[in-house]
């Protein structure tokens, strides 16, 4: 593979993301000294918002420390180049959060839906765009979709308005022929000046070669965050990557040395668990499932005795979609009455 | 009862046609006129085929025959940007305006919590929220009916198939309706509404799960009492309203969480519908409450001049 040369913008992801392992309990300080870093690093995006996007916070996927709001605030105080971004999910947040982040200086978004449903965006990437921001779709769990139909997808974003295309392995479950395919074919649809990016996890430890796979069908951003903080087994880990572009000659601007620091002294030390390929995120990355599901299936395998690998499974079989995080609980409920009456009847 | 109250329904898409097929079961409505704004409108046919007078010049197509043909209420299932002109230009002519959109000019009315409070306050436009309000909100109110519920939150998953391009290009107001409704009817002193849009196939059934967090320790006796009287309420319109698990109590928390499914009638939407079943349902059966009292004299519609 030769990508001598290709420009590719980062995206950083371990104070978006990040949320997930943190359950949205990152501090302000925390925010600020890493984005400080990042910035000093050279990163040029880092998003900052609830796990699930602006407007997150509830009770299905967490209350945060602080609200969005608070946590763009400090960080915009602090970063000198880089641009801060936001999520948002259409049906969990709304315009009205996208017009507060931009009030208060965030300049990108990405707009993040089902990679089936990109037209319940319309009204947010279209906002967006009115406003002037970096406006970016974001097609997520894109395995559950085959190049043609992520084409369509990703082209009624872009008449929206959005200027740059994602295509999301929001399970970790891509490999990179799967990648190559699905990037090529998004590429090759949308107009030159609209970008296409890549955003990785690492379920199946695929999150730094997918994103080669990713540069070479033509994406230009790629999304990781240092140490990987991420949902499931984490992102592809940034400094893991910017040591390989630079390796291969991928031009980054952003310095390799800083961003190790970031990750070995801020980051890891912030870990509530080490977020790594355990037996339940790697089930997330084989059978397709959201990456933020991990968590809530570690509780609920310890509050109704079922193991998270089988509610897991029993959720990627369902086709369950990012936000769905409700069913669960739900799931592990249901399968918990299955097995005690199954027992039951073998007694 | 032979007579009934004449009506006319605005918007012959997937919500007008399934209402078509409702209120024409009903003993105290009858379905008089379809609008649509397309003449080429499937539709406009089946309406046409069902016996209804139609017209493709949207809600002026009517008004010339609202007096002769004696509509007094009209379904609005269009859009909540075309909703107040609609209601405006019909309630001045003396029709009373159910709105099925999320445009929600009107009180809020979700029957088996609020219905009753409607009588005898002559409103001319009631709003039937949303579809997962409908789903949601009878369940916010069975726990708050108990206790103060501090925060109201709803998650209505619906199947891809049932979402209609009208909701898809406002989803924001779904969410901030759905939200107010589980304020002002649910009697949380704070909602907060998410919807989710599932594409498996073959399609899911409706799923709404409905999170409370109550002031003080919950009742956990009284709460699953309270919720499942309710659903008993809300079956009586919507036979397929039903607990799949909970209510989850957390003491530690204070939360209530409960899991709902609801499956549709399947009349002219196939069951897993039942986001636009519980909508059609609730719409037909606001209705009628407002035929029986006009039926037994007790309500006069008037025109409004705005």
């Amino acid at each position: 593979m030769n990508l001598r040369g290709k420009q590719v913008t980062l995206h950083d992801n371990t104070l978006r993301d990040g949320m997930h392992p943190k359950r949205h309990q990152i501090s302000i300080e925390q925010m600020v000294a890493v984005a400080s870093a990042l910035d000093e690093a050279g990163m040029p995006l880092i998003e900052v918002t609830h796990g699930d996007g602006l407007g997150g916070a509830s009770v299905n996927y967490g209350f945060p420390a602080h609200s969005d709001e608070e946590y763009l605030k400090a960080v915009l105080k602090v970063v000198k180049r880089a641009k801060i971004s936001a999520l948002l999910l259409p049906g969990i947040g709304t315009v009205d959060h996208l017009k507060m982040a931009h009030d208060l200086g965030v300049s990108c978004v990405r707009v993040c839906t089902h990679c089936t449903e990109a037209d319940v965006s319309e009204q947010h990437i279209g906002a967006a765009r009115k406003l002037g921001m970096d406006t970016v779709g974001f097609l997520m769990m894109a395995h559950r979709l085959d190049p043609e139909g992520l084409v369509k997808q990703a082209k009624l974003m872009e008449s929206y308005g959005a200027n740059v295309v994602y295509v999301t392995d929001s399970a970790g479950y891509l490999l990179p022929d799967d990648v190559t395919v699905r990037v090529a074919a998004v590429r090759a649809a949308l107009s030159p000046q609209t970008e296409v990016g890549f955003h990785g996890h690492h379920n199946l430890s695929m999150g730094v070669s997918n994103s080669l796979a990713a540069i070479e069908a033509g994406a230009t951003r790629i999304d990781g965050s240092t140490a990987g903080l991420g949902a499931g087994a984490g992102n592809t880990p940034l400094e893991v990557f910017v040591a390989v572009a630079n390796r291969m000659g991928i031009e980054t601007g952003v310095d390799l040395f800083k961003l190790m620091d970031v990750a070995e002294d801020l980051v890891v030390p912030m870990m509530e668990h080490q977020v790594r390929v355990d037996r339940d995120s790697l089930t997330i990355g084989y059978a397709g499932v959201y990456s933020s599901f991990l968590l809530f299936a570690k509780r609920a395998e310890k509050k109704y005795g079922v193991p998270a690998r089988d509610i897991l499974l029993e959720l990627g079989r369902q086709g369950m979609v990012g936000g769905q995080e409700d069913m669960i609980e739900d799931t592990a409920i249901t399968m918990a009455k299955a097995r005690a009456q199954a027992a039951q009847s073998a007694a | 009862m032979s007579k009934k109250i004449k009506c006319a329904l605005i918007g012959p898409g997937n919500i007008g046609t399934d209402l078509l097929y409702k209120l024409k079961r009903s003993e105290v409505l009858e379905p008089v006129w379809m609008v649509g704004i397309d003449p080429a409108s499937e539709g406009l046919a089946r309406a046409r085929e069902m016996g209804l007078k139609t017209t493709a010049d949207g809600v002026d197509g009517l008004l010339a025959h609202v007096r002769e043909d004696g509509i007094q209420i009209a379904f609005d299932a269009t859009s909540a940007y075309v909703h107040a002109e609609n209601s405006r230009k019909l309630n001045a002519l003396g029709v009373m305006m159910i709105d099925l959109t999320p445009a929600a000019i009107g009180p809020y009315c979700v029957p088996p919590v609020n219905l009753r409070e409607h009588v005898g306050k002559r409103e001319m436009n009631v709003n039937m929220v949303t579809c997962g309000g409908q789903a949601t909100i009878p369940m916010v109110y069975a726990v708050s009916r108990v206790q103060a519920v501090s925060y109201g939150e709803i998650v209505a998953t619906v199947s891809s198939r049932s979402v209609g391009p009208g909701t898809r290009k406002n989803i924001d107001e779904f969410t901030r309706t759905t939200a107010g409704a589980v304020q002002k009817v649910g009697g949380a002193a704070k909602g907060k509404a998410i919807i989710v849009i599932n594409p498996a196939e073959p399609p899911l059934i409706m799923r709404d799960t409905i999170h409370c967090l109550t002031v003080d320790t919950p009742r956990a006796a009284e709460i699953e009492a309270s919720v499942h009287a309710m659903i008993e309420e809300v079956q009586q319109y919507v036979p397929g309203y039903r607990l799949v698990n909970g209510p989850v109590i957390d003491l530690e928390t204070n939360r209530v969480s409960i899991f709902m499914e609801v499956a549709g009638l399947g009349d002219y939407l196939p069951r897993y519908a039942g986001n636009l079943d519980i909508m059609t349902a609730a719409a037909a059966r606001t209705a009628e409450m407002f035929a029986r009292e006009i039926l037994a004299g007790s309500l006069t519609l008037e025109a409004v001049t705005a």
